[in-house]
């Protein structure tokens, strides 16, 4: 009798929870408990601080729900920060287990956490830290470089960002509950197939990148048709700002390579579930299919990453060196150029794998012939700078750092590229060593040169230079020293991933990376104490003219931050640096004449929607089937429901606009005077 | 008042970046001297090319990077705001002829290394039957040793199909005679990586990659994998030694003399995964246990890959194959040790078994469906048998090209 009710107990809690047992939470590992107290310590002082000072009304209806370019491109920056915590913390542990595990010492981290952290390190870095930033900062400057008052579709941004921050959910939940994927960050077959990764970690993987990705794509077609349609007018395509011509090429990697890789996890996750032969060792399966098609998505993404980068550094460029940039046209070109390139070069990845010498040449001349294009913006930020008068402030400083450590990673990236040079480097530090070398050097420079730079734009104030420089140099001198003994490591023979260590003499150079490790993580530390420091000191650091940096292009002709309608009258565009132009030819701000401004409204929707979407990841991560189904159903239903919803739109009343307008004529006139 | 910063340091920032980079090359030099550069100082002739490419790349490549961080760095000191000396044109933007020199100049040395990688790739390809055993040396090119590498969880196999032996973690080969590596996997993907010798190339289940490469000095290196393959991945190490012939015919006759034997049985204990694995020496391997490893069919019952293509080459089975399933006990196939149950497609018999089945056919059984069984591989029941083309595997297709 107790048999059969303990028969049908577990048979129900199987069916109620799936797979989630008590044995799925971590409470063994001292690490992950110790972990999770921080967490929840942290987690429950947050809200209980939101609760006391009665944020969550305000957070709810001028954040979370908000179609506001602006606020969701912020909400995108701070998801990008929290989560490079997250993955810089997963860095710091691999620097200090492949520091520590030498002379038959294991280290501190088992083969099964350490596996989960070099890969959760690289799914985070990419898909949850750079991935959001770029994002962010596209969808705060491009519409008011182009002068317009919001993007096309401003509901879609919404659901956008909180299905990235859905995605994040997921992947910060395998932490406590079940593991991450043990697979390496592209989850090759077979290793990743339900034969040798039956647990839920490459499940997590999968909805985690499928959830977020659902959101990358629909803020890649809304970017899209956003610069396309929107634009002031007057603003050719040859006219526009060289940021905004970045965001179109990267968004158009965007929407043609992300359904690929939605498509090679569908198919994975069909082989995993449903028992499908699409990657398997047998009956007919074929896990080169899987690295090729995730790399074709996987090489454009490194440009999707890079491209907005090199928009901001020209835009930097030009600004601090007071010129115009040199080289427009060709810079345009370049970045067209390389946005097609990046689609015929993905085989570079496995020149070890087995494909014949012509096939490794063609793919290894394409890689190469990539380097001109590049090569020649290199030269237009440094004839841009030639003749200039160029202004150390931070955007700069990070701009020049770029310029000397890209260089050297774009020379070690031709080297890999060469086939016969890859078949000794591939898979090693070396490889680490140049992608961090682009990566840090490229895009983590690019984020804070453009954090520096428009971050009194956002809020009005500007960002610390003390501690600016403090988190500068943190983190250039960390890169260096955290990654040159890797390229030596490299070419000493070390392979990548390797969790314990026989050859003594390597230790110091690991010992060398770690202590780069501690300098990034004061570089990090002083970025986020340059924030603090600048909120408390922001009178000190008030710009109220809308132009700090005396910028070129139309997102400083605004006031700091810029109302919620961007512009009171759409300007009119001349030149491609529009607001050089304008100030040049003595442009007089507009004080009346003005009308009410037609705006988007608010909407819960995205957050419900992103919810029941990471729901559904939950179910399907854990079997639960029902609940699978049951969010499935809630998804479609709140989909269609929000298609009734005719209540979107209203308008700013032209009294709000004259007041808003004369608060920054009044402010202006101060600044004049004084 | 730390935040007020004189604004004629700002332009110092730029160089002091690259004069602190330099003093941080010092101590990484004086550490150099006692690293075992294995890439940059190999001892076989395949890596010993491979690194002069990645000496000549780097080369061709810092004639224009140089340049640049020079370039990079003088303008940012020559063009800052506090030398009011220094020529100032706001409006310049456009040169044509300095556009054609920022283009072509990438362009021409991405031409002469875009040459460089075409040729080389070609040369280096480890397809490639050796043309030479060392500069200037194709006099004395021997037939090629050959070696089937299979790489396991986690450890390594090799079979000397030659000397009928094989080794686990431990491979050898003469000084100057070259070697011709079979490559495949049990599982999941690994990379066969000796870096003294010559480049990696992936091991990879159901495929075959091939190495071709020679060792000119005597020694004992490294090999590893080279591709992370799960928990035990690190411990995946064999040490490789280059051998005189005397060396070597001894290395064979201590595995000769090994009380080990490697049937099949043996080799799916082998299999499953164990990791830091110590050295085994088999002095007799089962027929063709290489070739059932590279067709996933070392599981006695399991149709081969290679005889599933041959049959999908003649048409397939049709109807029948469907019921050609059998969930067979894999005991591999977790690789945290524990089995699971999978559906494979068995296999059909071995040709003598076919034939002993076809010679008591008549007399022991009736087919149950009468229906024919038109498959193109397969005659109609009552005909008589039509005799069997059994093709081996096409085992020169490249991996990745499947």
């Amino acid at each position: 009798m107790s048999d059969t009710a303990a028969l049908a107990n577990t048979g129900l809690a199987k069916f109620i929870f799936g797979r989630l047992t008590l044995e799925s939470f971590p409470y063994h590992e001292p690490i992950l408990v110790a972990t999770f107290a921080m967490v929840a310590l942290g987690g429950i002082v947050l809200l209980g601080a939101l609760t006391y000072f009665k944020l969550w009304g305000y957070l709810w209806k001028e954040w979370f729900t908000s179609v506001d370019h602006k606020k969701i491109g912020i909400m995108y920056m701070v998801l990008g920060i929290v989560m490079l915590l997250r993955g810089f913390a997963d860095a710091v542990m691999m620097r200090a287990q492949q520091a520590m595990a030498f002379n038959g010492s294991d280290g501190f981290l088992p083969a099964h956490h350490y596996d989960q952290v070099f890969t959760a390190h690289g799914v985070i870095m990419i898909f949850f830290v750079a991935m959001p930033l770029v994002t962010g900062l596209m969808n705060y400057i491009v519409p008011l470089q182009i002068g317009a008052r919001d993007v096309s579709f401003p509901f879609l941004n919404n659901f956008s960002f909180w299905m990235t921050t859905g995605g994040a959910i997921l992947v910060m939940m395998s932490l406590f509950v079940g593991e991450f994927a043990k697979t390496g960050w592209l989850a090759y077959p077979p290793l990743s197939n339900i034969g040798y990764s039956p647990d839920v970690g490459v499940d997590y993987y999968i909805w985690a990148l499928q959830v977020a990705g659902v959101g990358t794509t629909l803020s890649g077609i809304n970017l899209i048709a956003t610069i396309v349609k929107m634009r002031a007018p007057g603003m050719t395509m040859m006219k526009m700002p060289i940021f905004t011509w970045t965001s179109l090429c990267t968004n158009v990697l965007i929407v043609a390579s992300f359904p690929i890789l939605t498509a090679v996890l569908a198919l994975l996750s069909l082989d995993r579930y449903v028992g499908t032969n699409f990657f398997t060792n047998d009956l007919g399966g074929n896990p080169m299919m899987y690295v090729n098609l995730i790399w074709i998505w996987g090489h454009p993404e490194v440009y999707i990453l890079i491209l907005p980068l090199f928009g901001v550094f020209s835009e930097v460029t030009s600004t601090f060196s007071g010129k115009k940039l040199f080289g427009y046209t060709s810079m345009v070109y370049a970045t067209l150029v390389i946005t097609i390139l990046s689609y015929l070069v993905w085989l570079h990845h496995f020149f070890t794998m087995g494909s014949g010498a012509s096939v490794n040449s063609f793919f290894g001349i394409t890689t190469m012939i990539i380097s001109i294009p590049t090569g020649a913006k290199i030269f237009n930020w440094l004839f841009t700078m030639y003749r200039g008068r160029i202004r150390f402030e931070l955007p700069m400083m990070w701009t020049i750092a770029f310029m000397l450590t890209f260089v050297i990673g774009g020379m070690t990236g031709v080297l890999l590229a060469v086939p016969p040079a890859d078949f000794v480097l591939h898979n090693s530090l070396f490889l680490i060593a140049h992608f961090h070398n682009v990566i840090i050097g490229g895009v983590v420079f690019g984020i804070f040169a453009a954090i520096n730079f428009w971050f009194p734009k956002a809020f009005g104030f500007k960002l610390d230079q003390f501690w600016g420089k403090v988190s500068f140099w943190g983190w250039v001198l960390g890169f260096y020293f955290a990654f040159m003994p890797l390229y030596v490591l490299g070419l000493m023979g070390v392979t990548r991933r390797l969790r314990t260590f026989d050859d003594p003499s390597l230790q110091i150079w690991f010992i060398i990376a770690a202590f780069g490790a501690v300098l990034i993580a004061i570089g990090i530390g002083a970025f986020l104490v340059q924030i603090a420091v600048s909120i408390w000191n922001r009178e000190k650091l008030r710009d109220t003219t809308g132009d700090p940096w005396n910028g070129r292009t139309l997102e400083w002709a605004t006031s700091s931050p810029p109302p919620d309608y961007n512009f009171a009258f759409t300007p009119v565009i001349h030149d491609n640096d529009s607001w050089w132009d304008m100030k040049r030819r003595g442009y007089v701000r507009p004080l009346e004449g003005f009308k009410p401004i037609h705006m988007p409204k608010n909407t819960g929707t995205g957050v419900i929607l992103s919810v029941l979407a990471t729901t559904m990841g939950f179910a399907l991560i854990w079997y639960i089937w029902w609940l699978a189904a049951l969010s499935f159903v809630a998804i479609v239903a709140v989909a269609i429901f929000h298609t009734f919803n005719y209540n979107r739109d209203f308008h700013i009343p032209v009294e709000d606009v004259i007041r808003t307008e004369g608060e920054r004529t009044k402010l202006l006139a101060v600044q004049a005077a004084s | 008042m730390r935040l007020t910063v004189r604004p004629n340091r700002h332009y110092e920032m730029g160089n002091a970046l690259s004069r602190l980079r330099i003093l941080l090359l010092l101590p990484l030099v004086a550490l150099l001297g006692g690293c075992n550069f294995v890439v940059m100082n190999p001892a076989g002739d395949i890596a010993v090319q491979q690194r002069d490419l990645v000496i000549i790349s780097t080369v061709l490549m810092l004639l224009i990077i140089v340049p640049v961080m020079a370039l990079i760095v003088f303008f940012a000191w020559k063009y800052r705001q506090s030398n009011t000396d220094a020529k100032y044109e706001p409006d310049w933007d456009h040169s044509t002829h300095l556009e054609l020199v920022i283009w072509s100049m990438p362009l021409l040395i991405i031409i002469c290394l875009g040459a460089v990688t075409w040729s080389s790739t070609h040369l280096l390809d480890p397809y490639r039957r050796l043309d030479r055993i060392a500069p200037g040396n194709a006099a004395t090119l021997n037939e090629p040793l050959q070696v089937e590498v299979v790489a396991l969880d986690w450890k390594w196999l090799f079979f000397y199909p030659e000397y009928g032996i094989a080794t686990v973690n431990e491979l050898a080969a003469p000084v100057d005679r070259p070697v011709r590596f079979k490559i495949t996997a049990s599982s999941v993907m690994n990379s066969f990586y000796i870096p003294a010798l010559a480049g990696q190339i992936y091991a990879m289940p159901g495929m075959e990659t091939k190495l071709h490469a020679v060792i000119n000095k005597a020694g004992v290196y490294d090999g590893f994998s080279a591709n992370y393959s799960g928990a035990g991945f690190s411990g995946m190490r064999f040490k490789f030694h280059g051998v005189d012939q005397a060396g070597f015919d001894a290395w064979i006759a201590k595995a000769k003399a090994s009380s080990e034997t490697l049937s099949r049985e043996a080799y799916l204990e082998l299999e499953k995964p164990s990791e830091n694995v110590p050295v085994r020496r088999f002095r007799e391997v089962a027929p063709d246990l290489y070739k059932a490893i590279l067709n996933m069919c070392a599981q006695p019952g399991k149709m081969c890959m290679s005889e599933m293509m041959a049959m999908d080459a003649k048409g397939g089975l049709g109807l029948a194959s469907a019921r050609n399933i059998l969930p067979l006990k894999y005991n591999i196939s977790m690789l945290d040790g524990t089995s699971a149950t999978k559906n494979y497609v068995a296999s059909v018999c071995t040709l003598a078994e076919a034939a002993r089945e076809v010679s008591d056919l008549r007399s022991t059984t009736t087919p149950l469906d009468p229906t024919p069984v038109t498959g193109a591989g397969l005659a109609r029941p009552g005909a008589a048998p039509a005799p069997f083309n059994f093709t081996p595997a096409p085992a020169e297709r490249r991996a990745s090209n499947t």
